[in-house]
């Protein structure tokens, strides 16, 4: 029976058998608690609350009201069919012409004009997470390593490194200086890889950042893009979460920063993704623009692998385009966003929960350090555990982003309303109140409280007074399976 | 360019460096000359004919008519938009259920519903071209190999082998014997692999075949199965033309072989397929790998996420393909236009003396202009491809670009144009051949002065007419393989 299953698993290749897909990592069993037992404000309220998905769920009244005033966007209405043969028909990877301006004018108005998109340079890709796959095919040859600041987003172990080959060099950032990564910390990861002889070919930085929601400075934008010219390294940057800015400091695109630095643009790629920003995860539309012209060149052939829907791209190049929608759309993104936050960290606040002072993003970065016995991964485990089963909430812990140190979860709070929202915030309440009632605890509580901490609360109450209605909750997706963090095409 | 120092490695990768994604190859000329000078019936009638893309416009006016009369099918009209908000954010890659339902049912319903498809089996990619490209991943490691029956669509060198490291070898198969795959040769490509110690994994089979249009009998494919079994080999099944078979004798799928073969190891056995031939959708990618193997399925589904098919695609199709009634008759009236435009052809050319390999099912014809050649050579087609090309203004695709084992042998597709448009080629070649009528070595010849091509058919008041699709929305030239797929 052993001989026949191992016979089994070599029909298959190395790579179908590697784990490097990385679905069998702990917190799996989030999703599985959370399919098992979804929330429902009405049919399940004790269910377990979806806090592990970055998705932005609070602008669909905007998009749904668009579609409705613009039936020829659709090639599925009466006003728009006679366009479906031809959108139906068309397969070219350079991909629709009016699809591409209309992206390229969209990237501009995130980065407020400061700078300029080429529709020559847009390149489809399955999402951001088939451009991250895609990109490092480009640049990369099995083997070689790429630096990545941690905390970072999970599956980009998936992504880059699984059918690919390459490897992900982790540079360690730290809550003493608020997570930030520096060019000093940079150069000595740098090192350390080059003495260990290993051939790494450039850097992702993802900005504004997953999980820890900040933006990164121009200060530190520009020294490592200088870095990265000054070693030939490649300077791939993953802006995926650029309209999702709520709060100053404003977003500075690695395009702008381009522009006033000495660097060699044939080493600098954007990752980016209508995913996050409009909120449209199922539309598979990843973008890669790169300022290599080889690559660019690549990358398009390679894009054949995962075309965005010529449907899909038909109705965004409309979307996109109108101007005066993006504009409205963005500024109430931003303003749902920053309310949003900021009822969250309130509340926290007010059980004496602190989160990383964030900007941007769909998430907070909580720190429960000070609820926990003892300063380990263990430790988060069981925390983690506990929230999860006890408390019904998935959160995702830090571990699972490669954090360097535990105690540190992932909140994500833009794929809810704000019934939802207040749910999720008494239940943490009832939580740390009954944690307060055992004495260790409170010890510990008053022991945190008391140290000089640098995580601050951000008060975001720049627009208190809107009231907002947004639908409820979205149910369990539409699958009896199992599902891991990774079914979502990206978390 | 900067001042900065950069030191000496190479900034790409092998793979962006090298010449996998198979674009160099000399046809790309004929796509140059198509877009340099797309044909148009009135703008431009003198231009260059698209015959090289192996596209299925005959039954849009179906499609389009039930689109109108079911608004509620779609997230973007007034009836449906509801609907919009779940689908936009539903990125599982398990897919719809409803998709995978509908898929699974119409995929049944192409091969006469003698098997049943489970739904749970079907894995979403990009396109075909991206089911090709993650079937391999699933199975093969990098210098490992897959056989392939030639000749063989092309864009196979790139989706099995660019960024997989794998390799193709061919299992040659010859005119003589209507380019049948047969055992021997099956063996003899094997024995050539094992004795250059090269691992082969599996054997990639098209069917219905693309360029030849025809079908596997069902003792072929018993034969295949034999083989892998034998050989403990995978077996890849392209059934992308299941749809478009027009004639008989009837298309038999590897899911009908392997229901009643006992002795089959199921677990080597993976069917790719996709909607871009049988429905005439290339655009909307949707690729479907179905495998009959667990661990493949979850491993696929898994990198499915490199390439899922959008939702709001999903959504359409689940729509479309769930309607009995409007697929029955899809599928009859496909079949029967695809059968007449064959008809109208193959009758046009025999007239004018010019064979094709007897077929049933396709986009296209596997045309025989060995008799023009000067000289049985690859360089001699290439050179009668340039004068179709330039002087005939005809993109056919040469049987080189198949890895064809004869020369002279040309692929031409007749499903992606109108009617007119098929005159007026049926007339240029026609013309080409009086020109050159005392090349051709044939048994019958059929000299006219006033060349008048008759066409019979089946039901006249049924041929669509539909305008000729113009180059696609891009300035930038083109090589074949810029259409994902051909």
């Amino acid at each position: 029976m052993e001989f026949a299953s191992e016979k089994k698993q070599e029909l298959l290749s190395k790579i179908a058998r590697s784990d490097r897909h990385g679905e069998h990592s702990l917190y799996f069993d989030g999703w599985k608690a959370y399919d098992k037992n979804p929330f429902h404000p009405t049919q399940n309220p004790d269910g377990v609350i979806q806090m592990g998905l970055a998705e932005n769920q609070l602008c669909f009244d905007l998009i749904e009201e668009w579609i409705k005033n613009n039936p020829t966007a659709s090639i599925c209405t009466s006003e728009g069919v006679g366009k479906f043969k031809d959108v139906a028909n068309f397969q070219d990877y350079h991909g629709l012409l009016e699809f591409r301006q209309a992206v390229a004018k969209f990237m501009g108005m995130v980065r407020r004009g400061k700078a300029a998109f080429d529709p020559d340079r847009i390149v489809m890709s399955g999402g951001a997470t088939g451009a991250s796959e895609t990109l490092m095919f480009c640049l990369a040859d099995p083997g070689d390593a790429f630096l990545v600041p941690s905390p970072y987003y999970p599956a980009f172990n998936r992504d880059i490194r699984w059918r690919t080959g390459v490897q992900i060099i982790p540079v360690e950032c730290h809550s003493s200086n608020n997570f930030h990564v520096t060019l000093a910390q940079m150069e000595s990861a740098y090192t350390k890889a080059i003495e260990a002889n290993i051939n790494v070919k450039g850097v992702i930085l993802t900005n504004p950042s997953n999980p820890l929601g900040i933006t990164l400075s121009r200060e530190t934008l520009t020294s490592l893009l200088s870095f990265t010219s000054r070693n030939n390294l490649h300077m791939v940057c993953d802006e995926i979460y650029s309209a999702s800015v709520f709060n100053s400091p404003a977003f500075t695109s690695i395009s702008e920063v381009m522009q006033e630095t000495e660097c060699n643009p044939d080493l600098v790629h954007i990752i980016y993704s209508l995913s996050k920003d409009m909120g449209l995860p199922g539309l598979r539309v990843g973008i890669i623009y790169s300022y290599n012209d080889q690559v660019v060149n690549c990358a398009r052939k390679m894009s054949s692998f995962g075309l965005v829907s010529s449907q899909s791209q038909h109705l965004l190049a409309s979307m996109l385009s109108d101007e005066v929608f993006i504009e409205k759309f963005l500024e109430q993104s931003s303003r749902r966003l920053a309310k949003r936050h900021s009822r969250f960290v309130k509340g926290l606040e007010q059980d004496r929960i602190h989160c990383l002072e964030g900007n941007a993003g769909l998430f907070l970065w909580m720190d429960l350090r000070h609820l926990m016995k003892e300063s380990t991964f263990d430790a988060e485990m069981k925390l983690w555990r506990v929230i999860l089963e006890d408390v019904k909430l998935n959160v995702s812990p830090g571990s699972s982003f490669h954090c360097p140190e535990p105690g540190f979860f992932r909140v994500c709070f833009a794929n809810m309303d704000d019934h939802t929202v207040e749910v999720a915030l008494k239940r943490i309440r009832e939580f740390v109140s009954k944690g307060n009632e055992n004495g260790d605890d409170k010890k510990l509580l008053q022991k945190k409280h008391r140290q000089n901490l640098n995580l601050r609360l951000s008060f975001t109450s720049r627009k208190c007074d809107e009231g907002l209605m947004s639908p409820h909750q979205r149910m369990s997706p539409h699958s009896p399976v199992p599902h891991s963090p990774l079914v979502r095409a990206r978390t | 360019m900067s001042s900065i120092s950069s030191n000496r490695k190479p900034v790409l990768s092998q793979i962006a460096t090298n010449d996998g994604h198979a674009e160099k190859c000399s046809y790309f000329d004929g796509w140059k000359a198509y877009d340099r000078d797309p044909f148009h019936p009135t703008q431009n009638p003198n231009g260059v004919i698209q015959m090289g893309l192996a596209e299925h416009q005959l039954c849009f006016d179906l499609v389009r008519e039930w689109l109108v009369n079911n608004p509620e099918a779609f997230i973007c009209t007034e009836e449906g938009v509801d609907k919009f908000r779940d689908i936009a954010i539903f990125q599982d890659y398990h897919g719809l259920p409803e998709f995978r339902n509908a898929v699974a049912k119409f995929m049944g319903r192409v091969r006469g519903d003698k098997v049943r498809f489970e739904p749970d089996r079907i894995v979403m990619s990009g396109g075909a071209t991206g089911a090709h490209e993650l079937i391999t991943f699933c199975l093969a490691d990098r210098g490992d190999s897959f056989l392939v029956p030639t000749p063989y669509y092309p864009g196979f060198d790139r989706d099995l082998c660019w960024r997989t490291g794998v390799r193709l070898l061919p299992v040659v198969c010859h005119s003589s014997n209507n380019f049948k795959v047969t055992r021997k040769a099956l063996e003899d490509a094997y024995a050539k692999a094992v004795e250059a110690n090269i691992r082969v994994k599996g054997l990639l089979i098209t069917n219905p075949s693309n360029p030849l249009g025809t079908i596997l009998d069902r003792d072929t494919l018993r034969e295949l199965v034999s083989f892998i079994n034998e050989k403990n080999i995978h077996l890849v099944c392209d059934e992308i033309y299941a749809a478009t078979v027009f004639r008989q004798p009837n298309f038999v799928s590897i899911s009908e072989i392997i229901e009643e073969d006992q002795a089959c190891n199921l677990d080597l056995v993976h069917i790719i397929y996709s909607l871009s031939k049988d429905m005439g959708f290339p655009g909307f990618r949707v690729g479907i790998v179905y495998s009959y193997n667990d661990a493949v399925v979850e491993c696929g589904r898994k990198m499915s996420s490199f390439g899922l098919v959008s939702s709001q695609t999903q959504y359409l199709i689940a729509s479309i393909l769930s309607d009995d009634q409007f697929i029955g008759n899809f599928l009859l009236e496909s079949s029967e236009r695809l059968a007449t435009r064959h008809k109208v052809f193959t009758h046009g050319l025999r007239q004018v003396g010019i064979k094709c390999l007897n077929s049933n099912a396709g986009l296209f014809l596997w045309m025989d202009l060995r008799g023009l050649l000067r000289e049985s050579t690859v360089e001699a087609e290439t050179d009668l491809w340039r004068v179709i090309i330039n002087d005939v203004k005809l993109n056919v695709s040469p049987g080189s670009s198949f890895h064809c084992s004869e020369p002279g042998w040309f692929r031409v597709c007749i499903a992606n144009m109108n009617e007119e448009t098929m005159k007026v080629a049926l007339t240029r070649i026609g013309e080409f051949v009086l020109r050159n009528g005392n090349k051709l070595v044939r048994k019958e010849k059929c000299w006219q002065n006033n060349l008048r091509l008759s066409f019979s058919f089946r039901r006249m008041d049924d041929v669509v007419r539909m305008p000729c699709i113009m180059s696609p929305h891009s300035p930038i030239p083109q090589s074949p393989l810029v259409q994902a797929r051909t």
